[in-house]
């Protein structure tokens, strides 16, 4: 495929179109993503999640013109939320990514989640790939600003990291199940504001109660993004986190693991299209909501004919 | 993608353009304020857009919109329907149409009206 090598040759256009190409689903993508697949594997990928207005662009931006001053080719995937009504979405993490939006060796893409509910969006991680195969060595992928629970940004990274600030809650919201168990930096932002050591130490106490399974000591750093103040080293621990996932040969089972789900997560979706190709043929669904509202019929036996059906097709 | 290009500092009209056409059920980008030809034709490029909203209330757009429209051209970007908003004097939008831009919207317009034009002239 013509796109897929010029994306691969570093021409943004192709790269851009690509990317469209599959995140609307447009028919040829899988044939793409099969093309490319073998040319990924090499960037090393870094999320950002956190509440809203955590200041998460700003530390993208700020960290990825450091990267960039230091030669590295870097991807940025942006993720917002899309309307659950209209489908429509604003993304608007460009606004605080100034000092990189045309860099030469930069390319930012926004994406709205389009029903992703964990998040970021179902085509996420193949837009990660397309960027790896462009030659990107570093793609970091901001989440939407998200609460408690929104913890799907782990599985298709290497290095998590949690954005916090200061006037958020007290201490038992540092001990909740969720987003506080994903990080393997913290980042504590805007920490001129009042509250700052309070929330660090807090962080620090609930990952002293449970020290990390694999030998990492989870770093918590204070950052000022909109003063750079912090951002050198909150770069230096995720290189850190990197070399210690290389020489400790966690890197491989960790990317091992995500293929594993990657297979099966595909295969649901496959599946679930087949079925829904299919059952759609078969009975109208209207037919079947009508005689449940009026309890002639339950959801539960619908589903038994309906798979007995699909069965004997 | 709604763009500011330019120096002015007020992006009101802009954020209300964002907010009716994400409603109309469109994925919008917004720049956000000040920005220079180049980070608007890069980021047209970067996010594939099929259509480029520019807002401007500086007086600046005979200079900076055909320099924007070059930017596209240069990048095989000439079918991304380039429409202006913003403060422009009627005297100026033959200029403006015939470097490229498909149409302008003044100050009163309602965002139906922009919604209708963008549905209807939606590059293919």
């Amino acid at each position: 495929m013509e796109l897929v090598k010029e994306a691969m040759n570093g021409s943004e256009r192709a790269i851009a179109q690509l990317i469209t190409m599959v995140e609307n689903e447009v028919p040829g993508w899988i044939e793409a993503m099969k093309q490319l697949y073998p040319h990924t594997g090499n960037a090393y990928l870094i999320g950002f999640t956190g509440p809203t207005g955590s200041g998460k662009s700003t530390l993208v931006d700020r960290i990825v013109l450091t990267l960039c001053n230091q030669d590295c080719n870097v991807g940025v995937i942006a993720v917002d939320p899309s309307s659950p009504f209209t489908g429509g979405a604003l993304l608007g993490d460009r606004i605080r990514m100034g000092n990189i939006t045309n860099k030469e060796k930069v390319f930012i893409r926004s994406l709205g989640t389009r029903g992703g509910l964990g998040g970021i969006s179902q085509a996420t991680s193949d837009v990660s790939k397309i960027l790896d195969a462009s030659g990107k060595e570093f793609i970091l992928i901001e989440t939407v600003g998200i609460g408690q629970d929104e913890v799907e940004i782990v599985q298709i990274v290497d290095t998590s990291i949690v954005v916090s600030v200061p006037g958020l809650g007290d201490d038992v919201q540092t001990i909740k199940a969720g987003v506080m168990e994903i990080g393997d930096i913290f980042v504590v932002n805007k920490a001129d504001r009042e509250g700052a050591d309070h929330v660090a130490t807090m962080i620090r106490t609930m990952l002293d109660l449970k020290p990390s399974a694999n030998l990492w000591k989870q770093p918590v750093i204070k950052t000022i993004a909109t003063k750079n103040q912090g951002v050198d080293e909150l770069i230096a621990q995720i290189m850190s986190h990197r070399r210690h996932l290389i020489e400790n040969d966690l890197l491989g089972a960790k990317r091992k693991e995500r293929i594993g789900r990657e297979v099966t997560k595909l295969l649901e979706r496959r599946i679930s299209q087949y079925v829904h190709d299919r059952i759609e043929g078969i009975h109208s669904l209207k037919d079947f909501v009508e005689q449940i509202n009026n309890r002639e019929r339950d959801p539960y036996s619908c589903v038994d004919l309906l798979l007995e059906v699909l069965e004997k097709k | 993608m709604v763009a500011k290009p330019g120096l002015d500092g007020h992006d009101r009209g802009a954020k209300v353009i964002v907010r009716a056409l994400r409603d109309a059920g469109m994925e919008v980008i917004y720049t956000g304020l000040r920005q220079t030809p180049e980070q608007i034709v890069s980021a047209t490029l970067q996010e594939d857009i099929n259509v480029l909203l520019l807002s401007i209330l500086s007086g600046a757009h005979g200079h900076l919109f055909p320099a924007i429209l070059r930017g596209l051209k240069e990048k095989g970007m000439e079918k991304v329907l380039v429409i202006g908003g913003g403060v422009i004097p009627q005297e100026d939008i033959p200029d403006l149409k015939q470097a490229g831009i498909s149409e302008i919207f003044g100050p009163g317009t309602s965002t139906e009206t922009i919604i209708t034009y963008i549905k209807e002239h939606l590059p293919s």
